[in-house]
Order: structure tokens, then sequence, then C-alpha cells
């Protein structure tokens, strides 16, 4: 096998309803352009999207595993930060 | 008369789509790398699609009760009317996507042409597999692009599928009376028509791709009368395996 690989390639989709493109997966391709007709042909063949973002792996800055702690645990501890305290009006639906 | 016509002008068509719909389906499980596996059964499927829709509306024509099936499946070598480019070899990568590229070029303006046909059937076949048909184009020209362009074997690659498949595409804008009898109905569009933009879009993304256009003219044909080369009996003894050994079988 050759060691010299295509790039990965993250992969977004926007589904008809959608507002927001979603994350569903990754892929491999040698630019853009192809990148783009690999992720048409690999996550929307079943209707899946009406727009398709790829943005190189190398690209994206992630949060690092020893720092959960630190980022995430000190608002496990904040419950008043969830509107959970209010009653809600009868006459208010779709709450 | 004219419903022989157009029967036999539909089922170019569609021995074209199904013919290379076998030969890409051969790429599934062995791509190169697996979304560009993805890339060619997805291109496959579609012209298997499109083979469908197109001996349904054949065997419609002819009027002797045949299916779909029965005309894919169950007819000799000397009854299929696809170009000799489709049955040829898929040989490396680069000889698929060339072999590909040719025949969108010259499928895309044909189906453009044929969305404007006063035959009701024909243009809506034309006017559902234009949208992929022009996406395959997109993909086959990318890749054109890519490998001329690209490292000094792909380059090498890519201009010797050229000058081998360059033989096999003259027969594209084959015509014959059968065609002038629809020609002259303005049912069908005339070939010197599909062949000027064919012969455009393949001058283009050649240049691109820094590839040369053969010099010599050396053409091959046959396949439109049921001459085929060697390579087709191979492909049929394949693609018609299973309703011979089981008559009547669906999937």
């Amino acid at each position: 096998m050759s060691t010299n690989e295509w790039p990965l390639w993250e992969v977004f989709i926007r589904s008809k309803q959608g507002l927001n493109h979603k994350h569903v997966g990754s892929l491999r391709a040698p630019d853009a352009t192809l990148a783009l007709e690999n992720a048409r042909d690999v996550y929307t063949r079943r209707s899946e999207g009406i727009s398709i973002w790829v943005v190189e792996s190398a690209h994206i800055h992630a949060t690092d595993i020893d720092d959960v702690a630190s980022f995430f645990e000190p608002s496990d501890t904040k419950i008043y930060r969830h509107p959970t305290f209010y009653e809600v009006p009868d006459g208010v639906k779709h709450m | 008369m004219q419903e022989s016509a157009l029967f036999e002008y539909v089922l170019r068509l569609s021995d074209d789509s199904l013919i290379l719909g076998q030969r890409l389906g051969e790429w599934c499980g062995h791509g190169p790398i697996l979304e560009e596996d993805i890339a060619l059964t997805n291109i496959s499927l579609d012209l298997i699609g499109q083979a469908i829709s197109l001996y349904d509306f054949a065997a419609e024509l002819e009027g002797k009760g045949r299916n779909h099936d029965q005309l894919a499946y169950l007819r000799y070598e000397n009854e299929y009317k696809n170009v000799l480019l489709v049955e040829q070899p898929n040989g490396d990568f680069a000889m698929t996507i060339l072999r590909q590229f040719f025949f969108d070029a010259f499928r895309l303006p044909l189906y453009e042409a044929l969305m404007q046909s006063p035959v009701a059937q024909l243009a809506a076949i034309a006017a559902k597999s234009v949208k992929e048909t022009r996406y395959h184009l997109k993909h086959t020209s990318e890749w054109v692009i890519r490998m001329g362009d690209g490292t000094e074997e792909s380059h090498q690659r890519a201009q010797a599928a050229i000058d081998h498949l360059w033989r096999f595409t003259n027969e594209l804008f084959y015509e014959d009376a059968n065609d002038h009898t629809l020609q002259a109905e303005q049912k069908v569009p005339t070939m010197a028509h599909i062949q000027t933009q064919w012969m455009a879009t393949v001058t283009s993304v050649l240049q691109e791709a820094t590839l040369e256009i053969p010099k010599n003219n050396w053409k091959f044909d046959g396949g439109r009368e049921g001459r085929h080369s060697e390579h087709m009996g191979y492909l049929l003894s394949d693609l018609q395996y299973m309703q011979r050994a089981y008559p009547n079988m669906e999937w």
C-alpha cells in the first residue's frame, strides 16, 4: 500500500428540513472538489441532504481529552442555569 | 415501420447503458479507494436504472410481450446494439475513467436534445437521466484533468487510455437509415449536432488536462449492427448467467 494517502476530510450535511449542517462522517479525497463529490456519493445516496460542507480534518481544532474535567464538569453543579424552576402557564403550548 | 425504427433506436440507447453499467459493476469491491469504488458503482446503478426505463419503453414499442428482463438477459450477442466503446474491458482506472468520460460527453448532449423530442416517453426518460448524466460527466472530467495534469505516471496512463480508446469514439455518432427515418420526423437529433458538442467538451477537458487528441484516425465500428469485439461474449456470459441458469427467476 502507498504511504502517501490522500488527506482526510470531515463531512457536514444539511438535510431538507434541517437548518444547520451536521457532521456525518469522514472520507479521503485528493482535494476539496473531489471531497465534495465523494461526500455526495458516500453520504447522500438516499436523499439525505441538499447542502454539503467538507473541511480538511487537519483544520479542525478539538478539545483535549485531558481537559474534560476543567472544561465541562463545572457546569454540572450549576443547575440554576437550566430553566427548570419556572412554572409554565397553562396557556403556553409546545414547551 | 415507424414503431420499429423507434424500437431500434431505443434499444441502442438501452444497450449502451446496460453494457457500460455491467462493466462498471465489475469494479465493485475493487475500486482504487473506497470512495471511488462507491462512485463507480453509483454510476453503474444509474446506468442500469436508465436501461430499465429504456427497455420498458422498447418492449412497449415492440408489442411482443417481452419485458425488460427478457430484453436485457435473453438475447444473443448479435442482437445487442451497443457501441464497441462500452464493452471494452475496464483496464486500469485511467482506462475506465476515459471510457466513461468519452461516453458521458456524448450522452449529455444526446439526452439534452432528446428532452425536446415529441416522443413524450423518450423525452421523459431523457429529462430524468440528464441530471445524473451531468454529474457523471462532471466527475469523470475532474478525474481526467487530475490524471492528465497530475504525476508523470498518471499522465502517461491517461494518455495511453486515450490513444487506445480513440478508435472507438467515432462509432458513438453512427447513423443509418433507421436514424434518418426518425430524424426526418424530427423525433431525434442528428448525430452531427451531438458530435460538435462532444468534440467541444473533449477538446476543452483534454486541453486543461494537458492531454492530446490522437492524430491517427483509425476507426472501429460494428456494434450498432450487432458485430461486437471478442470481449462482448465474456461480458454476456457473466451478465446472462442467472437468467440462463434459472429461467424467469426474479430478484
